[in-house]
């Protein structure tokens, strides 16, 4: 008889996700289910607010990653303004936005994945977490925290606050960036540059350690999305956001943000308050398609900055123009923090950055306003309708773990039939499971971190349903 | 009959003018007593209640805005009663209407939130009511939010003493109490707004605000209301 594994809650991701793995009679997995199990509401709360206080209400979802919800929110105001923002806002827009890609890429690297790389997948579980990290690779958790924090404290010179900072405001930013600040951030740079690289060799000399990981978490044909400019380097705070299929041949692209629902549609699940995008013109589920670290490396032909370009031409050599296995992610996560640290000192050297007409003033000019930007986890979407007193009307937000939501589905499924053995879970096994989602480092929540204790539970259930295994 | 009286605050002797208000005698002597309501300038309503206090030889609490001092009072102004009802007070504000710090223009500049903190308020007792209570976004340059109005009136009297235009009133009974305009008009229809702005800069909360102010960048002026009032003499 078959049966069903439960994995709840899973660790080390930002919010709260349970799995269901089902077992047939032959204790072979027949379908995997992630579920995301709360429900936030803020597209129905927000109905009747003014549109100007949206970034900092929706800045709220998320407590790791504020600072995108800021800008998509501010992004989509500016159109419902119908400004262009003065070019040293958006400069200064982009420069957090670089700054949060450090300190959330680390983050998930250090944080929350490294005890499963550096520790290994199989290691005791009560030591794999940071705690764990600290005390066998002391330099590493070392270097992550400074990581960390020099991101953290870039955003809070910038913006005045580390956490859902007042800074970013429809039109622009509510003040200039002062001389000493630039210089402070600049000071700090080559610290945090020398802890990427020396991350970046480290992952590197790891890589074959994980040849079964690399060839099953969710190593899988799909399309890619992601932002790029025009002529296709690395984009995160604006440009067009391209699909690729999985052998890099352009698929669609969404050049105006209001056209985003052209290309991407929202399928709602049964079992999960997490919606599942895809894209349009080739209907659901068949239209799935991978954003964030991964997927943008594979969309953009460079990043644009000489260091990280070199890392990417390496990283393109060892694993093909298009990289389709998800374990890849942190790798890809790596170069990315390069090539943001890149474009912090690239911004902070240009001298309209401290120029100080920084915001632009309007009101309702649109009744309907997308911003988009790509978020650490991948491609954001902020799309509001106001009425012409500038209240709104209705609110709709795709965000990066939804664009994930098939992709992490069906990666489960492909570690769950690699490393689950005759209707058992060892521990390594479950830990595997857990691991591929945190790969696509999923905001969930956005807002709660799991710490410690499994914030995902795994089941095993049988054909008829009946639990039969439970961690 | 002499224009200076003797009374006790807390204990001291204090030499105070006829006329003046308890509110004001204390607050001339560098002393405080919380209060939402009030505002130097307008008339005294006594509604919020925060500055209750005891008199020696009255068994009931007496509003220090509205109470006028008199030769030989005993006044305290803070108890452990007191405190307690002053806490309560706020709470029962937090717990009528939708106040959300975190994302309210008036985040670090409000006087609720001064209060709350000041009196030692961590946490609301009592069950949200989350009532709908709506915006008015109607006006070019400001806008109502009434879920973040405590009904201080300080809109309507400035409004009508200072502007002399009456645009502000409280309709409704009770818990239903709203602030409207004229007699229940979108803000932009409004045929005596002149637009000045004193409502706005009277609020103690960010109920009244300039719109397109993002989170925490509403500032008031009531200090400014105060000279104008001086400068004017609309009050002596």
């Amino acid at each position: 008889m078959g049966h069903t594994i439960q994995i709840h809650h899973v660790t080390r991701i930002e919010g709260h996700a349970r799995i269901d793995i089902h077992l047939n009679d032959e204790g072979r997995v027949s379908s995997t289910q992630f579920h995301v199990t709360q429900v936030r509401g803020f597209e129905k709360f927000t109905e009747g607010r003014p549109f100007y206080e949206m970034p900092a209400i929706t800045a709220r979802i998320c407590g790791i990653c504020p600072v995108s919800h800021l800008l998509a929110s501010a992004k989509a105001c500016d159109a419902i303004m119908a400004v262009q923002i003065p070019e040293p806002a958006r400069l200064l827009r982009e420069l957090l936005h670089c700054a949060q890609f450090i300190q959330s890429h680390a983050l998930s690297f250090f944080h929350l994945s490294a005890p499963d790389l550096l520790l290994g997948f199989d290691s005791d579980p009560a030591a794999r977490n940071v705690l764990g990290l600290i005390e066998k690779h002391p330099e590493a958790a070392r270097d992550g925290i400074a990581l960390r924090r020099f991101g953290q404290q870039a955003i809070e010179r910038l913006a005045g606050e580390r956490i859902h900072p007042a800074w970013v405001v429809p039109g622009g930013v509510n003040r200039p960036m002062s001389v000493d600040v630039r210089d402070q951030i600049l000071s700090e740079l080559p610290l945090a540059h020398s802890i990427l690289r020396r991350t970046l060799r480290m992952f590197k000399s790891m890589l074959d350690q994980f040849p079964a990981e690399s060839e099953a978490f969710g190593n899988m044909p799909t399309m890619h999305a992601g932002l790029t400019d025009l002529d296709g380097r690395l984009q995160i705070y604006d440009g067009i956001v391209r699909f690729i299929e999985a052998d890099g041949r352009p698929a669609g692209r969404i050049a105006r943000p209001l056209e985003y629902s052209r290309m991407i549609g929202e399928a709602a699940l049964p079992d999960s308050y997490l919606k599942a995008p895809y894209f349009k013109p080739r209907g659901y589920p068949e239209g799935i398609y991978r954003v964030g670290p991964l997927a943008r490396l594979n969309v953009a032909e460079t990043c644009g900055s000489a260091e990280a370009d070199r890392e990417l031409a390496e990283y393109r050599q060892r694993l093909g123009r298009v990289v389709n296995s998800s374990f890849f992610y942190h790798y890809a996560r790596l170069i990315e923090a390069l090539w943001a640290l890149e474009r912090m000192e690239e911004l902070l050297h240009l001298p309209e950055i401290l120029d100080r007409h920084v915001r632009a003033e309007a009101g309702v000019n649109a009744l309907e306003g997308v911003g988009i930007i790509e978020a650490p986890r991948g491609v954001l979407i902020h799309h509001y309708r106001v009425d012409e007193r500038g209240a709104i009307t209705g609110a709709n937000l795709i965000v990066a773990t939804g664009h994930n939501n098939l992709a992490i589905s069906r990666s489960i499924q492909q570690v769950a039939e690699r490393f689950l053995e005759n209707g058992r879970i060892s521990e390594g096994a479950l830990n595997r499971v857990s691991a591929v989602v945190r790969a696509y480092d999923p905001c969930l929540s956005c807002s709660t971190h799991a710490f410690g204790r499994p914030a995902f539970r795994l089941r095993l259930l049988g054909a008829g349903g009946t639990v039969l295994d439970e961690r | 009959m002499p224009d200076r009286v003797s009374i006790r605050i807390d204990g001291e002797l204090l030499h105070a003018r006829l006329g003046q208000t308890i509110l004001e005698a204390a607050t001339a002597q560098g002393r405080f007593i919380p209060s939402l309501c009030h505002l130097k300038g307008l008339t005294p309503v006594g509604a919020c209640r925060l500055c209750l206090v005891e008199v020696a030889g009255i068994g009931r609490l007496l509003p220090a805005c509205t109470t006028p001092v008199q030769d030989g009072m005993a006044v305290t102004t803070r108890s452990d009663r007191l405190d307690r009802y002053r806490r309560m007070i706020l709470e029962l504000l937090f717990a009528e209407r939708n106040h959300v710090c975190a994302v309210c223009v008036s985040n670090n500049h409000c006087e609720l939130q001064a209060l709350a903190r000041r009196l030692g308020v961590t946490h609301v007792r009592f069950p949200y009511s989350f009532p709908k209570a709506g915006t008015d976004l109607s006006h070019r340059q400001f806008v109502l939010d009434q879920n973040r109005c405590i009904l201080c009136t300080r809109c309507v009297r400035v409004c009508a003493e200072v502007e002399g235009a009456h645009v502000w009133d409280v309709a409704g009974r009770g818990i239903g109490s709203r602030l409207v305009c004229e007699l229940n008009r979108a803000w932009a229809d409004s045929r005596s707004c002149t637009g000045c702005g004193k409502c706005v800069q009277s609020c103690p909360t960010g109920a009244l605000a300039m719109k397109g102010f993002a989170a925490e960048e509403m500032v008031k002026r009531t200090e400014t209301i105060t000279r104008l009032v001086e400068a004017k003499g609309v009050r002596a």
